[in-house]
């Protein structure tokens, strides 16, 4: 695809990544654990429901982060590689994974930050290794969706955008 | 950058409204939030000023359903247009697959149009993208006031277009919304080619559905390829 690239996340890498995010937050004993995309998107959720509505959230978080990153490098920091925000009950903890993905951690008084932070370094070693893993992987050389569909979305388009 | 979620079953496009300050973005998002079915939609959600202009963006997931296994969703951006809003303008495009520019028709909003364009441009290549070569629409708005530059005007200073320089591409393209007029053409011997134009009154709606119609399909369309 020309411009910025696409990139596809598959059943097994889903596997992967929930084994890993599962396991953190068994010994964590956060909420839950999240993987969002720089661009906004939700890739994965493991862990309780969450009950907001997911697609903003996403999109919150990758500005947030973004902005951030932005401020690291006015203050002379290449970055923030994780960023905390604490409420009464509710908090949530952010960790950048291979410059590509954001890890994102909701906890409340069940746990602390200090474990949080503690069982997140290792958890996002292990995503670096799968997202980089993934990153790097060859194009399959086959168009990502069947032939059907982009007719198929065409015809959605005009129904819902009118024809 | 497009996410192909196979684990999810999930299809999701980014799609970002760009162009100067008071122009028409926010107001696009505003009618197509208000058209499309709310089950087909998400929140609207804004980060404004307490004056309503946008402060970081505007941000709107549309639904178009299941298509072949795969739930497809677009989100559409805004970006600020004022000036100064830069850095936060520049951070809206990561991962952009398809780019809507709305233009302020009148006259008098020329040298901030034409500003506005060559800040796309270069934010997009500080990104590493190519606007030529990803999906890019052109809506000029306003075209009900009084003070409202012509088409012809607007295309000189806007959209004059770049060089086609694959031979493979350099055939003549009828413009499929502009009778008689080209998106790929050879002028004086040299082979251009122009983004799509749409003609809106976003405060109406006019124009609002052609030009989100017109991208999408070329964003869909580029995920069919390699």
């Amino acid at each position: 695809m020309p411009g910025a690239s696409s990139w596809s996340f598959r059943e097994e890498d889903s596997q992967r990544i929930t084994v890993i995010l599962s396991a953190f937050l068994r010994e964590s004993n956060a909420r839950t654990a999240m993987i969002v995309d720089r661009a906004g998107q939700m890739v994965s959720t493991v862990g309780e429901e969450p009950t907001f509505d997911p697609t903003a959230f996403a999109s919150l978080t990758a500005a947030d982060f973004s902005a951030n990153d932005q401020l690291a490098r006015m203050i002379g920091e290449p970055e923030f590689g994780s960023l905390f925000h604490q409420g009464e009950k509710e908090s949530m903890y952010l960790a950048d994974i291979a410059r590509r993905v954001i890890l994102v951690v909701l906890f409340d008084n069940r746990t602390t930050l200090g474990m949080v932070k503690l069982r997140v370094r290792q958890t996002v070693t292990d995503l670096r290794h799968v997202f980089e893993e993934m990153f790097t992987r060859e194009p399959s050389g086959k168009p990502p969706v069947e032939s059907g569909f982009m007719g198929e979305a065409e015809d959605e388009i005009d129904r819902l955008f009118g024809a | 950058m497009s996410m192909i979620n196979y684990a999810s079953r999930e299809i999701n496009c980014k799609l970002v409204y760009y162009g100067p300050g008071l122009g028409g973005k926010t107001t696009n998002l505003e009618f197509v939030f208000a058209k499309v079915a709310p089950n087909s939609r998400g929140k609207l959600i804004s980060l404004a000023t307490e004056t309503e202009r946008t402060l970081f963006f505007d941000f709107l997931p549309v639904d178009l359903g299941t298509i072949r296994g795969f739930k497809t969703r677009f989100h559409l951006y805004t970006v600020p247009g004022q000036v100064y809003y830069n850095a936060s303008r520049k951070l809206i495009l990561k991962g952009v697959d398809g780019v809507v520019f709305v233009a302020d028709s009148q006259i008098e909003r020329m040298e901030a149009n034409i500003e506005a364009m060559q800040n796309l441009y270069d934010n997009m290549a500080q990104h590493g993208y190519n606007l030529t070569t990803i999906p890019f629409v052109i809506q000029y708005n306003k075209r009900d006031l009084p003070n409202a530059a012509t088409i012809r005007e607007l295309q000189a200073a806007l959209n004059p277009g770049w060089a086609v320089e694959d031979p493979a591409k350099q055939r003549a393209v009828p413009d499929p919304y502009h009778e008689g007029d080209f998106l790929v053409e050879q002028i004086d011997g040299q082979w251009i080619e122009r983004a799509p134009y749409f003609e809106a009154v976003a405060m109406s709606g006019d124009g609002v559905f052609d030009t989100l119609k017109a991208v999408s399909k070329q964003v869909l369309k580029s995920l069919g390829s390699t």
